[in-house]
């Protein structure tokens, strides 16, 4: 899937914003489904932790956006209930680091059902979820623990980076019979963009080039993806025509646009906020090298989160998050640029 | 709190017959024994492996609670759930192929002992996290309430349960959003082998249960007629619209927590005390006392039973397993079997390359 701008002359277009869109998402499935509904801690009077479905309950009612007590397991089980019992529930979970106390039910109930119960139960449920760093907000709100998710079979794991997929991707994760977790990046919230008003629909099954080059593949998702197209700028100001492949869905991987866009360039950058050992781009990296190892002139190289507890002053937290530079150095380093 | 007191000399009035006939729920506790006995024996025989919980000396509950739903009703039980998928009128010969592993099972063979599932009956499982099936079972309950159905969901689960946090955000949410669940909680006295007073700081749980706010009360588990009474009651309530209402229904298991389990942990003349209040002796006994059944009343009702159990172990014994090809089906809908993180498949460029 490529993403292409848009003649703004040939169709409706508005400014919004990557929470807008959001938000945009959610009133158009509310609409179209009576089934869907919202619920959380905080998502109704208070229009969310990050204003996400502010204005949603006055619109909607509280019976379909619902404000929920502090009890991560017990709300998101209730969601895999209401799913089970004919609703489309959407969970909101405060952050990453808060849905460890609904793991049980994530990975116990709502990715094992369908299976364990051999295909008489489905779980058509999304999980949305803030992740990511870049706030100053110290260790137990900043992880980026995607790769916890993506390790789990049964699930599909989303990470929209765009305003495009933020305003697109909740229908068909609605529409999916099976559990969806959906990351939004907390850096990305007021993110800036033009939107069609008639927005087209969007999958939730491939990666997507957002943009091309023939000399090293840049591959990010979520939060990365606007520093590695800023790196990308970099390189093409020294003359290395980077490609950026975001991943969109890291569950299931979408391997083949990578590996299409690393048989082109030969070479690969694998950029991801969490932590390097066992993670997203740990196994972006292993694909690579079970698949396309000959098609390499160079080591992958990975740009990772640091692997510490994320924390609260901001010099030591852009330290441990992978930034702007850092994806340069690591491109240049696979290019053998090193002037 | 006491046990409840109704009248139980004949059928009670209702809507459903057949549960209400103390005879019939005799029957259906001695079903739910000699089933489990024969699975005893065949664990022996190693034709059932893994984890096995069984319920003897908890018919009770099973039979009592379970015959005073609606097939409308929605159910999510525990991993000691034999008697709960029997008595929900799950087949035998489903649940023993389960257990034996099989495709015929109930659950395709994919869950065994402890995840047994019937979406045609309402029969969510079989949940072996202890506590895992309440939120659960409040979202079907939302789902139910938001849909405007006149339906309840039960949960059933044990004491141990009790200590797990998510029996108490369970228990917040059924009542301050008002849903249609009944809680019943089957206290064995034991959570594996830590006794209540071991594990609890107040071990009245109705009492702590009424502290959410909801209806709660506790039931002599080993009297299957009032357990059934309680049920009948709590769910009429539900169904009026009264919120959740909790059960404690106090009983015992007669054997110990597992196959695995040595019971180092209780006093054998506990055990033997409680095999003194055996729910299907007591009935029996009451039952022949009052006229109401005579003793070849009962040697009908075992040989039907023997031949039900030994039919389906008869079947689940004959019952195919599931091919290999089948083990990443109904994981995901989307993109049937193509799973994701299977078999890796080396291009053959690679191969010859001599990977090694």
């Amino acid at each position: 899937m490529t993403t292409t701008l848009r003649d703004p002359t040939a169709r409706a277009t508005r400014t919004t914003t990557y929470r807008e869109a959001l938000r945009e998402a959610h009133r158009d499935a509310m609409r179209r489904d009576d089934r869907v509904f919202l619920m959380g801690e905080d998502v109704a009077r208070y229009g969310g932790c990050f204003a996400v479905s502010l204005g949603l309950a006055e619109e909607f009612g509280e019976e379909r956006v619902r404000d929920t007590p502090l009890s991560e397991s017990a709300f998101t089980g209730a969601g895999i209930g209401a799913a089970l019992g004919g609703l489309r529930p959407i969970v909101e979970i405060m952050t990453v680091n808060f849905s460890l106390l609904a793991l049980d039910q994530i990975l116990n109930n709502a990715a094992t059902l369908r299976h364990m119960s051999g295909g008489q139960l489905s779980v058509p449920l999304v999980i949305r979820m803030t992740t990511g760093g870049g706030r100053q907000l110290a260790a137990q709100h900043s992880h980026s623990l995607e790769s916890y998710y993506a390790h789990i079979p049964g699930l599909t794991v989303l990470s929209p980076a765009t305003l495009e997929d933020a305003r697109g991707m909740l229908w068909p994760a609605l529409e999916d019979p099976d559990p969806v977790v959906v990351f939004e990046h907390g850096s990305l919230y007021n993110v800036e963009g033009v939107l069609p008003e008639e927005p087209d629909p969007v999958d939730i099954v491939h990666a997507a080039v957002r943009r091309t080059g023939g000399d090293v593949t840049l591959v990010g998702h979520g939060g990365t993806v606007p520093k590695v197209l800023a790196a990308a700028e970099v390189l093409a100001a020294r003359g290395i025509d980077a490609e950026v492949v975001d991943l969109r869905v890291l569950r299931p991987l979408d391997e083949a646009t990578v590996l299409e866009s690393v048989g082109r360039t030969h070479r690969a950058v694998v950029v991801d906020e969490g932590w390097r050992s066992v993670g997203v781009a740990a196994e972006v990296s292993a694909r690579i090298a079970e698949r396309a190892l000959y098609e390499l002139d160079a080591p992958v190289e990975r740009v990772c989160g640091v692997e510490v507890p994320l924390p609260y002053p901001k010099h030591l937290e852009d330290a441990a998050l992978p930034q702007v530079d850092d994806v340069v150095a690591a491109a240049r380093r696979a290019v053998g640029d090193d002037a | 709190m006491t046990s409840t007191t109704a009248d139980t000399t004949g059928p009670a009035s209702g809507t459903r017959d057949a549960p209400h006939d103390p005879v019939a729920m005799l029957r259906e506790m001695i079903r739910i024994r000699r089933f489990e006995e024969k699975c005893v024996e065949l664990y022996s025989a190693t034709s059932i492996r893994g984890f096995l919980h069984l319920c003897i000396g908890e018919e009770a509950t099973a039979v009592g609670v379970l015959g005073a739903l609606g097939p409308e009703d929605a159910v999510v039980s525990t991993y000691r759930e034999h008697g709960h998928a029997l008595a929900r009128g799950v087949p035998a010969a489903e649940v023993m192929a389960e257990l034996y592993g099989r495709a015929t099972g109930c659950s395709r063979g994919r869950g065994g002992s402890m995840h047994l599932f019937d979406a045609s009956r309402r029969f969510y499982g079989g949940n072996a996290i202890v506590g895992g099936g309440l939120p659960v079972a409040v979202g079907l309950a939302l789902a139910d309430a938001m849909r405007g159905r006149p339906v309840v969901t039960t949960v059933i689960f044990g004491d141990g349960a009790f200590a797990e946090g998510e029996l108490h955000e369970s228990a917040n949410l059924a009542a301050l959003w008002h849903l249609p669940v009944l809680f019943c909680c089957e206290n064995n006295r034991y959570a594996m082998g830590t006794a209540l007073g071991r594990e609890h700081a107040n071990p009245d749980l109705a009492a702590r249960a009424a502290g959410y706010g909801m209806a709660a009360r506790s039931v002599d588990g080993m009297d299957v007629e009032a357990v059934h009474a309680a049920t009948e009651e709590a769910v009429a309530a539900i169904r009026r619209g009264d919120g959740p209402v909790f059960l404690e229904l106090q009983t015992y298991r007669f054997r110990a927590h597992s196959m695995y389990d040595p019971d180092r942990y209780r006093d054998k003349a506990e055990i033997e005390r409680f095999k003194g209040l055996d729910p299907i002796t007591t009935l029996t006994a009451r039952l022949v006392g009052a006229g109401l059944l005579a003793p070849e009343d009962v040697e009908r009702i075992e040989a039907e039973v023997a031949a039900e159990v030994e039919a389906a172990v008869a079947a689940a014994a004959a019952g195919p397993w599931e091919p290999v090809s089948d083990l990443t089906r109904f994981l995901m809908t989307r993109g049937e079997d193509a799973g994701d993180g299977g078999p890796v498949r080396v291009p053959a460029a690679a191969e010859e390359g001599g990977v090694s």
